[in-house]
């Protein structure tokens, strides 16, 4: 059976050419990246403190106390997962073109990416105030 | 080669193939490229080891420990290691590609001399954390 085409050339282009989402996604990818920058150097170095003083549950409390640390701590996990899901929906669009495969894979990535960092926000959070 | 490319009709023998990627000699500039898109995939790993981290430490102490547990088992300290050099890559290599954003480094000289220095700092940054972190620990 020969598929009718209903649609003018235009309408066709109009509906499968650029999705109009590429800037913001650039854009969103260079921000979190931005403003990973200075919170990743200084997460690591908050590890780095940490570990140094045996990581333990008391010392993590500890740091998670002040509201600077537990703010900061949220912001970058909320960028990470953010970055890392724009990163990797690039990767899978690369990489995967079984159509039912690849949507599989980027509603899972955008679901992990969401409840994981919902969770690491909710963490700090309880942390934070109760310990 | 143009055996292989022609087809009975002869049609479609002068068709441009794409080379599988094996068959480019491999330069600083490419290599550098693909680790940092593999360095941010394993990375990903990373994430969610924080996630469960912190989870476990949200629960309580009984369940941070199970977080610790595998931390500090070989395998947990294997992946600190890999995974703070992904860090300190990604971090690097990103700071290089955020100055190609604004049209900084494009010559071919500028960017392989970023290439290198970002990697020579990805690597000191790793080594010095863990050098001096292992230091510390084991003198306190």
């Amino acid at each position: 059976m020969r598929e009718t085409q209903i649609q003018t050339p235009l309408a066709r282009v109009r509906g499968l050419g650029s999705a109009k989402q590429g800037t913001e996604h650039w854009w969103m990818q260079r921000l979190t990246a931005i403003l990973m920058v200075p919170l990743g150097l200084w997460v690591v170095a908050e590890l780095w403190l940490l570990a140094m003083r045996g990581a333990d549950h008391a010392a993590l409390v500890d740091w998670l106390q002040g509201p600077v640390a537990a703010t900061l701590l949220i912001l970058f996990s909320g960028a990470m997962f953010f970055h890392l899901k724009l990163g990797l929906q690039v990767v899978i669009e690369d990489y995967v073109h079984h159509k039912p495969k690849k949507w599989a894979l980027l509603i899972g990535l955008s679901l992990g990416c969401l409840i994981a960092g919902v969770a690491c926000v909710y963490s700090v959070i309880a942390i934070a105030l109760k310990g | 080669m143009d055996k292989a490319s022609t087809s009975k009709s002869g049609v479609h023998a002068r068709r441009p193939l794409s080379p599988h990627l094996q068959v480019y000699r491999p330069q600083l500039t490419s290599v550098l490229s693909i680790v940092h898109r593999m360095t941010g995939v394993f990375l990903a790993s990373a994430a969610a080891m924080l996630c469960c981290w912190l989870l476990t430490a949200a629960a309580g102490p009984d369940y941070y420990a199970w977080s610790m547990w595998f931390l500090t088992s070989w395998v947990g300290y294997a992946l600190l290691v890999i995974w703070s050099f992904c860090l300190f890559y990604h971090l690097c290599n990103g700071i290089r590609h955020l100055f190609w954003d604004i049209g900084i480094g494009f010559s071919l000289r500028a960017t392989y001399a970023s290439g290198a220095l970002m990697l020579g700092a990805a690597l000191g940054l790793t080594g010095v954390s863990w050098a001096v972190g292992l230091a510390v620990y084991f003198s306190g």
